[in-house]
């Protein structure tokens, strides 16, 4: 029985992963913002089969509280294995441009708010000795596009924190994973047309579920991501400047 | 967002605005906009039935909220699909009390429709194992319906293809099971008067079905595989790892046509040599042969296929279906599936499907003669008092409707009542008349 701390439970992806773990009885803790969806989902993984669920409110730029949250949590599940990190936005990339209110906002959500959150994190699990740390990227991280690059630089920035992360804790017998998915059909993305290179949150979360048991570091889901940001990665800039992806 | 929607038999089409609300709320705020809407859960229903220009998806509606385990009730939203309830309560030893012949539609579809299994001579359609549901009405309300609270609009609901308002959720009856697994017997009949006779002496038998070879003539005229089934009473609970086959695309020409099907049906019912002993089965290979093909709607190809469901009431019995079958076979045009089952009594929803008597369920490629064949089978099952199922339905004239359905009237008063006109409406209910 594993005891797992969910923040952004309520996230599509998150919930999904959630479910596989409730239907294997462990013990769960959830933080998010919105308190009707988090009671729901409460229910339902307790009748899916967790051991327990728990939860508590938690605004992801409300940096201040973050400390706090992660103790009770732990406390609350006497003791922490797995730790979750699946909150974010989309940010509306035009947007942005006009306004770096718009910009700071996106970096807080998506970059600092996770860092910070890793901060304390960290610590506690370099204590404890053991355990897994797992945080939702994606591949925009892998370089910065037109269409969307302030995403891009908060999931870039979370996974380069990462790796010196995996690197300090590899001593301490803590895991690091960062999970980068491609493009995934959830409510983020409701207003884009899908198409063959998308997934489902339940595909993820089988994905996640399995790289959590074993040692993986920074996995693509689906792995066919892996090629196509290798060859996005290695286009000149010369040639890239001029596409419009 | 728009997006381009059929139904299962991929025809019709049409483009359409989707909401996918997360909450309860949320649809409170879809309703309040204006202009009509229908819900939509996984898609199963082969016509129009989920579609129109806006629809709202179910499909972040789907938690459990609620399980007694002394007594079996289970309360969800109505976006759970059927597959989940099984997946989570199988193994803990329930089972739905009536099942499509697909886990993958959702509660809410399956009370839309009132579904019916191989089940229905013993115990009847889906809804009559839902002790209660909660609805959200055209002004904003939320209603719980059940037969002793809000009984018209709970009898209007069950079967009421989501025209008198968004099912949040429900409270089911499942069924206690003792294994996951199925016993099943296979009987061959060679003609149809066999089949009947056979259907009459396995009544006892929880759940029949019959595959029809629908292009046998002459003396072969309706030879089937009989197929029966009763849970195992002992064996564990089990589920299968879900191994599929899929067919990736939709075919550009469907290989299924008169020569393939004839040859098809030659040889699976050449397969069964006599009477099979029982043997047992895992409950998904009973139940939902056809799941195990992801998209096998694709077969059909670029222009889609119509699913023609009727039930025939048993006084006309064989010579009835003996007609449909001359029709058909003479037509020259294949269907793949033909099943045939036995129906108990009706229910008291207005406009639930069946009654009782044989249903027979068959697809047809979509080709510009089949409406003509269609229109000709409607006016055989409408001389002998029959009625065609809406959740298959995508091309049936509003005059057939009604006539078949003789309750609309009173399902119209009752979404008249309860604020559901103006506010929600599908191609399907437009087509046939309705407000």
């Amino acid at each position: 029985m594993k005891k797992i701390l969910i923040i952004g439970a309520t996230s599509a992806i998150a919930e999904a992963t959630a479910r596989l773990w409730a239907a294997k009885n462990h013990r769960l803790y959830l933080l998010a913002r919105n308190q009707e969806r988090l009671q729901t989902i409460a229910s339902d993984l307790q009748l899916r089969g967790a051991e327990s669920v728990q939860y508590s409110l938690l605004e992801a730029n409300d940096f201040g509280q973050h400390e706090s949250a992660i103790d009770t949590a732990i406390t609350l599940l006497d003791g922490i294995d797995i730790v979750l990190i699946a909150h974010g936005s989309l940010s509306d990339q035009k947007a942005c441009e006009q306004d770096f209110n718009q910009t700071l906002k996106e970096l807080n959500t998506n970059a600092i708010s996770v860092i910070s959150l890793l901060t304390h994190l960290a610590n506690r699990f370099e204590s404890q000795g053991q355990g897994t740390i797992a945080v939702i990227g994606s591949v925009a991280g892998d370089r910065g596009r037109q269409s969307n690059y302030v995403y891009g630089t908060a999931k870039g920035a979370v996974a380069i924190f990462l790796q010196g992360l995996r690197n300090r804790l590899h001593r301490s017998g803590v895991k690091v994973l960062t999970i980068k998915p491609g493009f995934v059909d959830t409510p983020m993305t409701a207003g884009f047309k899908k198409g063959l290179l998308w997934t489902t949150p339940e595909t993820l979360a089988k994905r996640i579920y399995k790289a959590v048991e074993k040692d993986n570091a920074e996995i693509y889901v689906p792995f066919f991501w892996f090629f196509i940001m290798t060859a996005i990665r290695a286009i000149p800039t010369s040639l890239f400047n001029r596409t419009n992806i | 967002m728009t997006t381009v929607i059929h139904g299962w038999g991929r025809y019709p089409r049409c483009n359409a605005e989707v909401f996918l609300p997360r909450s309860f709320r949320e649809c409170m705020e879809c309703v309040a906009a204006p202009g009509t809407l229908i819900t939509r859960g996984l898609g199963r229903s082969y016509g129009d039935s989920a579609i129109a220009a806006r629809v709202l998806a179910s499909r972040f509606l789907d938690h459990f909220l609620g399980f007694d385990p002394p007594t079996g009730l289970l309360h969800c939203s109505a976006g759970v699909p059927l597959a989940e309830v099984l997946r989570v309560f199988v193994p803990r030893g329930w089972f739905l009390a009536v099942t499509p012949g697909t886990q993958f539609v959702t509660v809410g579809g399956a009370i839309a429709s009132d579904v019916h299994g191989k089940n229905h001579h013993r115990d009847g359609t889906f809804c009559q194992h839902v002790q209660s549901l909660t609805l959200l009405t055209g002004n904003g309300t939320q209603l719980v319906a059940s037969a002793t609270e809000n009984a018209e609009l709970f009898y209007a609901t069950c079967g009421g293809m989501g025209l008198t308002g968004i099912i949040l959720s429900a409270v089911i009856q499942l069924k206690p099971i003792q294994s996951s697994d199925m016993i099943e017997t296979t009987l061959k009949t060679s003609c149809l008067d066999a089949l009947l006779e056979a259907f009459e002496e396995s009544a006892d038998s929880s759940y029949s079905v019959a595959w029809i070879d629908c292009l046998a003539t002459g003396k072969n005229l309706g030879r089937s595989l009989l197929v029966l089934g009763e849970h195992a009473e002992d064996g564990g609970f089990r589920l299968q790892s879900g191994r599929n086959v899929a067919v990736p695309l939709e075919m550009p020409a469907s290989p299924l046509n008169y020569t393939s099907v004839k040859l098809f049906n030659t040889l699976y019912y050449g397969k069964v040599r006599g009477a099979r002993k029982p043997h047992r089965i895992p409950f998904e290979t009973f139940f939902y042969p056809l799941d195990q093909i992801s998209h096998w709607n694709r077969l059909y190809g670029r222009r889609g296929f119509v699913q023609y469901q009727a039930v025939l009431p048993k006084r006309g019995g064989s010579t009835v279906l003996k007609k449909m079958l001359q029709r058909i076979s003479a037509s020259g045009k294949a269907s793949f599936l033909a099943v045939l089952k036995v129906f108990g009594a009706a229910n008291k929803n207005h406009l639930s499907f069946p009654l009782e008597g044989y249903t027979l369920a068959l697809d047809f490629k979509v080709e510009p003669e089949i409406f003509a064949l269609l229109d000709e089978l409607d006016q055989v099952v409408l001389d002998y008092g029959g009625r065609l199922y809406l959740a298959k339905d995508a091309r049936m004239h509003e005059a057939t409707f009604k006539a078949c359905f003789p309750r609309w009237e009173e399902f119209e008063e009752v979404r008249a009542k309860y604020n559901a006109i103006g506010k929600f409406a599908s191609n399907q209910s437009r087509r046939l008349g309705l407000q």
